[in-house]
């Protein structure tokens, strides 16, 4: 494979890449700066104009402050059951954990359309309910607990499990252990887990589409808004604002967790 | 719990046997006993309310999903009477063939993403597992952070990129190099299939990565030292033992990608409409649940099937081999 050197064909590889994964989300914060309603080349002169419109958008405020509240309550909860899950699936003896952590994990391989349409059924033809934020709720909750899940476990293995041993035979009891002990040395898994759950639940779509009732998602609203084509530069403003904090968001939490663990064991996801 | 709860003592004598102390008010020690002795009573009851939750949110929506595809859509109501309508419905290929024939071309789809999905992301595990030293950490994070963020965005960036009007064909005409927009770039299946093998790229590179990081170098130097020239050594001993990973990456982004439906009706068009859409507007503007309840549970058939002929398949060759 390629020669030994440092910036080899596989080196190049690498950087191309990475080039492919990025352009497309660049071209999105490009063309919000553009003075153009079509997304063309040549670029037109930079403006900021899309950006006032956005801000002075009262749809999207309220589609903002609904994301923020199922985002912060989605990402608690799941980060609460991925500990607990984690801690159990780690330092305990467990008959059948593979395939409890195999069941636990499915909803990443599953399709989301079709809990999607099966909360959907449960809801509004079995209950008789209308669809809300708890709805909502309730699907990012299955979607964020197996990251949350793999992302404490990967940090729960990274270090020495003898520590806690150790505050249990001076006399520590579980709980006391848990917070003194395990609590800070998870830490970094535990804000990894909290916000890499906000960021999916944050821009989530599928879920928030067939779900939602009259309070609708930043998301859904997006969608919505991909049918007007004079709207589109205030949706690339918008995408880019969602874009760049994502991003920021999910490098310190990435950063966090593979930050101190050795890289060749438990990576995980 | 109560101490002379009559259930709690029917637990306490399963779990304890004839350890457990038969008056009422040693219970709730008894209990405590067996805590303290048996350790995997401990881990579940620990993992108890996440196994709960998610069992709960699993199992009762898959369940609704079946009972409803047996059901009939009468106008605005649903008439609860058990009838294999619906299935015969997707099966009658005389008459109405498009279930099927979208379920085969979604299936098509996604095999066709996956095949370049996990062919662009070998190198670039190799790349990161064996190549990269120092920055490697920077390497992983550029590498998963967009796979944390917005996959709507992402599909959309696309939709930007391959329009009529679209970067690609601004910037050539520009260049001077087109005179007319292409208009074969979007709004069929392979803008669905370049979207996709965008989009789903770092599921195949972290699983693939996390088998070649695991491989002992120390085989690859007995490889070496007994005569593999590097090629050779690759395929007799890195990929082989690469291959969990690979096998992971394949259905990590296979399965998902079957039931798709943000991606097709985005870049898709008409053309490249996935089962996806068909189940989306059975629930929607069809105002047909029960019969969209059925595809999308013959959709996971169709794919529990085709998961089990490819591990098979391996576990086939993989006995051959030994």
């Amino acid at each position: 494979m390629g020669g030994k050197g440092k910036y080899d064909t596989l080196f190049v590889y690498g950087v191309l890449y990475l080039i492919f994964i990025y352009t497309p989300v660049l071209l999105i914060v490009l063309f919000s700066f553009n003075n153009g309603l079509y997304v063309a080349f040549p670029l037109k002169e930079l403006t900021t104009k899309w950006y006032e419109e956005m801000v002075a958008n009262p749809g999207l405020t309220k589609a903002l402050g609904v994301s923020l509240r199922i985002g912060a309550f989605v990402s608690v909860v799941s980060t609460i059951l991925g500990v607990l899950a984690a801690k159990a699936v780690t330092r305990y003896y467990l008959p059948g954990r593979a395939a409890i952590t195999f069941t636990i994990m499915l909803p990443l391989v599953i399709p989301t359309i079709v809990f999607a349409i099966g909360l959907l059924i449960i809801l509004a033809k079995f209950l008789g309910l209308q669809p809300s934020t708890w709805s909502i709720v309730a699907g990012h909750v299955l979607l964020c607990v197996p990251f949350s899940m793999a992302v404490l476990i990967s940090r729960l293995q990274g270090f020495d499990k003898n520590l806690e041993e150790a505050s249990l035979d001076l006399g520590e009891n579980a709980w006391q252990t848990f917070w003194r002990v395990t609590f800070p040395l998870a830490m970094p898994g535990i804000v990894a887990s909290f916000l890499l759950c906000f960021t999916t639940s944050f821009d989530e779509y599928l879920m928030a589409a067939f779900l939602s009732g009259n309070d609708t998602t930043l998301p859904v609203y997006i969608y919505s808004q991909l049918r007007f084509p004079q709207k589109l530069p205030g949706t690339l403003a918008l995408g880019s604002c969602i874009l760049v904090v994502s991003f920021a968001i999910v490098t310190f939490a990435e950063w966090m967790r593979r930050r101190g663990v050795n890289p060749d064991q438990g990576l995980g996801i | 719990m109560k101490p002379d709860d009559a259930g709690c003592r029917v637990m306490v004598s399963v779990t304890e046997g004839a350890r457990a102390p038969a008056t009422p008010g040693g219970l709730w020690t008894a209990f405590k006993t067996a805590l303290h002795r048996y350790e995997s009573i401990r881990g579940y009851l620990l993992l108890s309310p996440t196994l709960l939750v998610m069992l709960g949110l699993m199992i009762i929506p898959l369940l609704g999903l079946v009972v409803l595809s047996f059901c009939t859509q009468v106008y605005f109501s649903i008439d609860y009477t058990p009838t294999l309508k619906n299935y015969l419905a997707i099966f009658d290929l005389a008459n109405n063939p498009i279930y099927l024939v979208l379920l085969f071309r979604s299936i098509v789809m996604s095999l066709t993403t996956t095949f370049f999905v996990v062919i662009t992301a070998y190198p670039m595990a190799y790349f990161l597992a064996f190549r990269v030293g120092r920055g490697k950490l920077v390497w992983l994070i550029l590498i998963t952070v967009p796979f944390w963020t917005s996959y709507l965005l992402r599909v959309f960036a696309w939709k930007i990129i391959l329009g009529y009007q679209g970067v690609i064909n601004s910037g050539l005409i520009n260049l001077g190099l087109i005179k007319e927009p292409l208009e074969f770039l979007l709004y069929n299946p392979t803008a669905v299939v370049i979207t996709l093998t965008h989009a789903w790229a770092a599921f195949a590179i972290l699983p693939i990565y996390v088998s070649l990081e695991k491989i002992d170098k120390s085989l690859l130097e007995a490889a070496t030292d007994l005569g593999d020239t590097p090629r050779e050594r690759f395929w007799r001993v890195t990929f082989p033992l690469s291959l969990p990973g690979l096998i992971a990456a394949t259905l990590l982004v296979f399965i998902p990608t079957v039931g798709d439906y943000v991606t097709p009706s985005l870049v898709g068009g008409t053309s490249g409409i996935m089962i996806g859409n068909l189940i989306q507007s059975l629930f929607g503007k069809a105002n047909n649940a029960p019969l969209g309840a059925a595809v999308s549970i013959v959709m996971m058939l169709a794919i529990t099937l085709i998961v089990c002929v490819f591990l098979g398949a391996i576990g086939r060759r993989r006995w051959k081999h030994s």
